[in-house]
């Protein structure tokens, strides 16, 4: 007999995302293609040709259109997930402000990709960060396995009455988006239960009770609904924390809002998000084993920003790099910003320096990060001023 | 009207059905629609093309046998788009100046 309650199954990160949209079974799908999301609407449309799922996909002329589609679909009533990447996100930029102002839950993945120009396909982070304060929650992950359950999570949460949301899910592209891994996809009755419907209280289609979505909001009201997005936000913070203990049960996994890979006694300490963490572990267990006390701080919740679990994870560091696949151009990268304001209010702050790597996918490899850890001999010594925290690491200059 | 807090007003800025009713949208209006009723064949185009459901009606009326007859149009609401002239069939709408129609109603008075 076998008892386990889940499958391993070859899948791409796009394509986990996909079996999660499956498992899920959103009313409206609607969808665009953009390299390296495609996969996904793609394995999407083809368990839909299929008739594994039945969801509407809608097949849009441009990303503002699939957003407007899922706005709608969403005011409606409908349980409405997509996917996008890079240019697509940024077409897309309207009508993403909207969806949170609306408090429509549209579930998204994002993979991850750079942004024009000089135009280029592969990943780096800077589509995600140039929508993170546009008021969706955003979580990204480092693996297939964790696309996957983010995505399965996200739908409870953006759904959540307290929360009322929308989110993104992201994964890196074509490093995860495209790489064939073993995924351990859960069962599709567990799954089913652990997503329930979605019964929305108030929707364009309630005769019952007729609103309008979309309505003009000057100086008297425009503040109020914005606070009560800010505080939706805040408690997102507790529901994601729900979310993820109920999930447990299936997976028998423990998750938070950051991932403290041996930091609790270590010295130096790297901050980084998504692919790149995997890497980077495989560097801290051949350094532990050199007897160096370093460790990896992962950050998987963006927006809400996990202030206090960064602080508490860092409060034994002597010095920290912030390790991030985008620039702040003209500042320090996002990260390094969120991370600054984290350890702002505390007496004992560790040195902290801000790497900016891997744009446009430039590869980030097991000997690339050993040479970011070997910066840490260099740094404790250094005085550290205006014109070297800010630093890229694998630019030929 | 003492503004409401933010704990007593719909999430996400949704409006209750019918809200529109409080706002004076028609003091907007640049061209007024003026209706020659005796020439209406009350055929509702004008009824359901209209954008701000400004064409006032009759559901069942008994001159129009139970059917639904034009009486007029709301000026209260209506912003003057037009369109009612351009789908009326037996152009019996036609659309003034508002200055103008302001005019004549200061005259009138």
């Amino acid at each position: 007999m076998n008892n386990k309650n889940y499958t391993i199954k070859a899948l791409t990160g796009a394509e986990a995302a996909a079996e999660a949209m499956r498992q899920i079974a959103p009313d409206v799908v609607p969808l665009y293609p953009i390299t390296p999301q495609t996969q996904i609407v793609e394995v999407y449309s083809q368990f839909a040709a299929d008739g594994i799922v039945d969801s509407e996909l809608v097949r849009c002329e441009s990303e503002h259109s699939v957003m407007s589609v899922a706005i709608g679909a969403a005011a409606a009533g409908a349980r409405v997930m997509t996917a996008t990447s890079s240019q697509g996100l940024v077409y897309m930029f309207e009508p993403i402000f909207i969806a949170s102002a609306l408090r429509v839950p549209i579930v998204m993945n994002l993979v991850n990709r750079s942004l024009a120009g000089p135009i280029n396909i592969h990943c780096d982070h800077a589509d995600g960060m140039a929508v993170r304060d546009s008021g969706w929650i955003q979580i990204y992950s480092e693996t297939a396995q964790e696309a996957y359950e983010n995505t399965l999570m996200a739908i409870r949460i953006a759904e959540h009455p307290d929360v009322q949301l929308p989110m993104m899910v992201c994964q890196d592209g074509f490093i995860t988006s495209h790489s064939l891994v073993n995924v351990n996809i859960y069962n599709d009755d567990d799954v089913k239960v652990f997503v329930g419907n979605h019964n929305p209280k108030d929707t364009l289609l309630n005769s019952e009770s007729p609103i309008s979505f979309g309505t003009l909001d000057f100086y008297d009201y425009f503040f109020e609904h914005k606070k009560q997005n800010f505080d939706a936000m805040e408690n997102a913070r507790r529901v994601i924390r729900e979310i993820q203990d109920e999930f447990s049960y299936i997976s028998g996994k423990k998750y938070g809002f950051v991932e403290k890979y041996h930091t609790d006694d270590a010295e130096h300490v790297v901050i980084a998000m998504s692919s790149a963490c995997g890497i980077l572990k495989g560097a801290v267990d051949e350094l532990r084993k050199q007897g160096k006390k370093v460790g990896l701080l992962k950050i998987m919740l963006f927006r809400p920003f996990p202030e206090f679990e960064v602080a508490q994870a860092l409060k034994n560091a002597r010095s920290v790099i912030v390790l991030e696949r985008v620039s702040g151009n003209g500042a320090y990268s996002p990260l390094y910003n969120e991370i600054s304001a984290a350890l702002y209010h505390y007496q004992n702050k560790p040195k902290m320096v801000n790497y900016v790597f891997g744009l446009g996918g430039r590869n980030f490899g097991h000997k690339d990060a050993l040479n970011i850890f070997a910066e840490f001999d260099k740094l404790d010594s250094e005085f550290l001023d205006q014109n070297n925290k800010l630093r890229y690491y694998g630019v030929r200059e | 009207m003492a503004l409401k807090n933010k704990s007593e007003i719909s999430v996400g800025a949704r409006a209750d059905g019918g809200s529109t009713l409080e706002f004076n949208t028609g003091s907007w209006r640049a061209l007024r629609p003026n209706i020659e009723l005796s020439k209406c064949i009350h055929c509702m185009l004008c009824f359901l093309y209209c954008p701000d459901n400004a064409v006032k009606i009759i559901k069942f009326s008994d001159k129009q046998g139970g059917n639904p007859e034009v009486i007029g149009i709301d000026l209260k609401h209506c912003k003057g788009c037009s369109i009612c002239s351009s789908v009326c069939p037996v152009k019996c709408i036609t659309m003034e100046k508002e200055t103008d129609a302001l005019k004549r109603d200061a005259e009138k008075r």
